[in-house]
């Protein structure tokens, strides 16, 4: 995850941040509008003839239009009210073998056709340079389609007051349950997508996305000592709808905390929050050691993310990535060996772009293929990749995967983490079963401080909240845990997992890759789970 | 076109401060050219130059703020921009922390555009490719690398007739260099302002000489070791910390900085006495632009002085409600040090590891800014003054603060970038006892 582009987005940290980096300010009008169908096509038409004519032996045009909207918060106080709309065209062409990417926020035919022109000039010229000639899977055209995220409520168009009302009301009952402080957000994105390719598919996408980050904040003047816990809602493939609490979407969990499926309640969560906050200022700090760890998919996700999502995707295993994001130790000759144990029998883990209120769920990913699912790691044993067109043959596989994205029209569509999530357990079982078999172990709520090794073996993660598991029973709230996992041993140590009833999504809107780094927003799903043994670090120090 | 000369900005914010019909004005004309190469297994992956130019204006009626942006320029855009400004703070909620537009500042300009950075063409980027991953193709290593160069211009303007100009350069190269089967990786990073100052070919032997060292590492029990830390490795902790040194976050109470009972630690000695940090926009090597986001002038700002806090920095907001002076946010770090290099601290050291870079560093906990994170690419232990064996990567749990009272010795500063931090920094390499490693890491 990006901790700049948070920061940036949120302004927390940089002071005061004049200009946001995603693109023009607009109305809030703007947002609810769209470039009429017909234009796109024949605009992608002009970028298909000018690259054909050119000598492009592939062409793929994006005509994207990304809208945002966020509203930034404090205690009783609007910080931030800002809209963005980026738009323009990306054009991306094979030519000698070698691809060829330009890119250009003129939307006139003129301007299309030289950045096909472009994007071929730089292919053939690049070309001298390349050793091995690009390889693309093929696919067949889809023809004029459509699809957009089953949204119930387009976020956009609610009114700014609306949302300004709850993110107000949810601080003030964080502020009336005894909170020192309290900040929440609501960011909304909405991607237009155009996608036309040479193999004769015309493919519109509306695509929206939620997300609605509390932090509420504890202090005690007495001491010096601050806590804060974050709220637990998810982002989201969602319209506004997710901001409108059902009863049926709520779970219960230990110490009054609430789970959330697929509607957030803000104002109650952050009123939780706030007494929680209080209780970890005077929690027990833990004894480090080997315990039981029972992960709720609030937390689980971010381990999912960083230890499954990033190492199989598979332009990092082959080294593409080996100066920024890392390599894998997830290698080919242990996908080869078709006998590499991941992770415990119990534990299988899939990818895909479908699954429902998902942040990577898209009818065709950005190279125009229909979006699937598919098992990485199928019965505790390493059984595939993420790759897409130019990638697959790697693997033997002749379709791709279908999880290339381009985080603007400007950026250059590349491999990025589909959802990646863990299969719920085949037979009942809910978290109150599974903590009646621990003995000693902790009850890991929400997600916290990560880090991981450039080959994804040492990681460590914290969380929001921790409760010690003595004997079958959930006691009583502790602090300072983190806790130390190598990848394959982790999901080795898998015990139990609760079965669908408990399955719940969380996700990050910033992921990073590249260089020059891209941005993707992606979901992890689980049902929560137990892993045995795992080291415990306690993280407490004193300054002195 | 991206790059406007100082007339040409001029004309067009004026244009637009004449327009505005709200109570106060701000402009800001930024463009810039920005040009990257990457490469990856020996062979060039992609390449580009983005050019781009926006204009920004944020107009304010009463305490109702509109911001809005344009890339066209000509008069009926201008008015247009202004307008949706104007539409917009009508429409915004009141900020209750608004604070009125800068009064006319005084910038000292800084040496921060170099000719010859501004010139640099796509060959002169694809000969850098080329000199990383020849002597490495010929050596069975494999280079993955991304050079960066910029080049461009920042104007501000407004309606108490506040305006200033500047061009600056840029130059970020980092290069990773693995050995064929994956048993050593090593890695050198450089960020100057002035291309003179980089020499691809002389870089690429340190990552190289890395890469080959510092295979088949040996593992060493994780716990307290001394370090010599290379000033990049540091770079990413420092960085960090200064996110704390902001005045409202302390004197709220959650900040390390704050007071039990409130307030804040100004004045107090809360590091070993040999750590003095300051910004300075003027710094030689590490110039930065003489104002902050919000056009304040930046001036030299003692953050840290012989161990003792001695500034915060207060926004105009905080500043105002605490009866203190506004500071500018820093554009650069400069950590002091003295005279020896990297290689000299070893030449000192009877036992201690030699940290090359540090990964994926994280809070743990802003209480006591417990950082976590590992080394990379190049670890190595040292004993009687020499470097003995390279040893395999750990995860450390260590404050900043806490490091920052355990200096065995500091060496001569140099200029490091960060990708994850905002301040082009100068930071010495270090000595520090008791460097708290909590586990290995298989990673390469």
């Amino acid at each position: 995850m990006e901790r700049r582009d948070f920061l940036k987005a949120t302004g927390v940290g940089l002071g005061a941040v004049l200009l946001p980096s995603w693109g023009r300010v607009v109305a809030a009008e703007v947002l609810t509008t769209k470039i009429d169908v017909a234009l796109k096509k024949r605009l992608a038409d002009t970028a298909l003839a000018a690259a054909k004519e050119g000598g492009a032996s592939y062409c793929d045009v994006r005509i994207g239009r990304y809208l945002r909207q966020f509203i930034v918060t404090r205690e009783d106080k609007v910080q931030n009210v800002v809209n963005t709309e980026s738009t323009g065209v990306g054009v991306r062409v094979i030519a000698n073998g070698t691809w060829g990417f330009a890119a250009s926020n003129d939307l006139s035919a003129d301007a299309v056709a030289r950045a096909a022109r472009q994007a071929v000039a730089i292919a053939k010229a690049n070309s001298r340079l390349t050793v091995e000639p690009v390889q693309l899977a093929a696919t067949a055209g889809v023809g004029e389609v459509s699809w957009s995220t089953p949204i119930e409520r387009n976020a956009m168009e609610v009114p700014v007051k609306e949302k300004v009302e709850l993110l107000l009301a949810a601080n003030a009952a964080a502020m009336q349950a005894g909170a020192s402080f309290v900040n929440s957000t609501l960011f909304q994105v909405n991607e237009q997508k155009y996608f036309a390719s040479s193999d004769g598919s015309y493919i519109d996408q509306d695509v929206h996305r939620i997300w609605a980050p509390v932090n509420v904040t504890a202090i005690d003047k007495a001491s010096g000592k601050f806590r804060a816990r974050a709220g637990l809602s998810s982002p989201m493939g969602m319209g506004y709808e997710y901001m409108m609490p059902k009863k049926e979407h709520k779970i219960a969990m230990p110490g009054g905390t609430v789970g959330y499926t697929q509607s957030y309640d803000i104002v109650e969560d952050a009123a939780i929050a706030a007494r929680q906050a209080q209780e970890k200022l005077k929690a027990p700090s833990v004894k480090p050691g080997k315990y039981d760890l029972v992960l709720d998919p609030h937390h689980l996700w971010l381990t999912i993310h960083e230890s499954v999502g990033h190492p199989l995707e598979l332009d990092r295993v082959l080294g593409y990535e080996a100066n920024y994001a890392g390599t894998s130790f997830a290698t080919l000759d242990k996908w080869k060996a078709k006998d590499f144990r991941y992770g415990s029998d119990q534990v299988t883990l899939f990818a895909d772009k479908v699954q429902p209120h998902s942040l990577g769920a898209v009818g065709y990913d950005d190279e125009g293929i229909k979006t699937r699912r598919w098992d990485l790691v199928k019965d505790g044993i390493l059984v595939n990749y993420q790759a897409i067109r130019d990638q697959v043959h790697i693997l033997g596989e002749k379709e791709s995967h279908g999880c290339c994205y381009a985080d603007s029209w400007s950026s250059v569509q590349f491999q990025r983490m589909a959802n990646v999530s863990l299969a719920p357990g085949k037979k009942k079982l809910t978290p109150a079963d599974m903590v009646k078999d621990v003995e000693n172990g902790i009850y890991i709520i929400g997600s916290g401080s990560f880090s991981i090794d450039q080959q994804r073996y040492n990681a460590q993660f914290g969380g929001q909240l921790f409760y010690e598991i003595k004997d079958g029973k959930v006691t009583r709230m502790i602090e300072d845990v983190a806790y130390q996992i190598r990848t394959p041993e982790f999901w080795n140590a898998c015990s139990a997992i609760c079965d669908e009833s408990d399955y719940r999504i969380g996700g990050s809107f910033f992921d990073g890759k590249g260089e020059p780094s891209q941005v993707s927003a992606v979901s992890h799903g689980s049902s929560t789970t137990r892993f045995d043994g795992i080291n415990v670090i306690n993280t407490a120090r004193s300054l002195g | 076109m991206s790059i406007y000369s100082e007339q040409e900005a001029k004309a067009i914010l004026d244009k637009v401060i004449a327009l505005s019909k709200a109570d106060e004005c701000t402009a800001t004309l930024g463009g810039s050219v920005d040009g990257n190469i990457r490469y990856a297994r020996n062979a060039v992956s992609t390449s580009g130059i983005v050019s781009d130019t926006q204009l920004g204006v944020q107009v304010a009626f009463g305490k109702r703020v509109g911001i809005a942006t344009t890339n066209e320029f000509d008069d009926a855009a201008l008015a247009k921009v202004v307008a949706r400004a104007e539409e917009l703070a009508k429409l915004a909620p009141e900020n209750p922390e608004f604070m009125p537009a800068i009064g006319k500042q005084d910038y000292t300009p800084t040496r921060t555009f170099i000719d010859k950075t501004a010139a640099i063409t796509p060959e002169y980027r694809a000969r850098v490719a080329a000199d990383s991953i020849e002597p490495c193709r010929k050596d069975k290593l494999v280079a993955a690398g991304f050079l960066a160069d910029s080049h461009g211009f920042q104007a501000i303007a407004n309606s108490n007739g506040n305006f200033a100009y500047q061009k600056s350069t840029n130059l970020d190269f980092t290069c990773t260099v693995r050995t064929e089967d994956g048993s050593g990786s090593g890695w050198v990073a450089r960020n100057v302002a002035d291309v003179e100052r980089f020499d691809a070919k002389n870089e690429i032997k340190i990552a190289i000489d890395k890469a080959k060292r510092s295979r088949d590492a040996k593992a060493l029990e994780p716990g307290k070791y001394t370090v010599i830390m290379e000033p990049a490795a540091t770079a990413g902790l420092i960085s960090f910390m200064m996110f704390g040194f902001d005045a409202r976050q302390a004197d709220e109470g959650r900040s390390f900085l704050s007071k039990k009972g409130g307030g804040n630690k100004i004045g107090e000695q809360i590091y070993d006495p040999r750590v003095t940090i300051y910004a300075d926009p003027a710094e030689t090597g590490v110039e930065v632009l003489p104002w902050d986001g919000e056009g304040i002038a930046r001036a030299r700002l003692p953050i840290i002085t012989k161990g003792k806090v001695e500034n915060l920095r207060y926004s105009r907001y905080w500043a105002k409600k605490q009866e203190k002076q506004a500071t500018a946010m820093p554009g650069n770090l400069i950590m002091v040090g003295g005279d020896k290099s990297t290689m000299d601290l070893v030449k000192s050291t009877r036992k201690g590891i030699l940290v090359t870079r540090t990964w994926y560093i994280r809070m743990v906990d802003p209480q006591t800014v417990l950082l976590t994170g590992l080394t990379r690419d190049g670890t190595f232990y040292v004993e009687n003054g020499e470097v003995k064996y390279p040893i395999k990567n750990f995860r450390f749990n260590e404050s900043p603060i806490i490091m920052l009272n355990n200096i065995e010795e500091i060496g001569k500063p140099v200029r490091v970038g960060d990708d994850e931090s905002p301040f082009v920094m100068m930071i010495p390499p270090m000595k520090l006892r008791d460097f708290t490693f909590t586990s290995l890491s298989d990673a390469v």
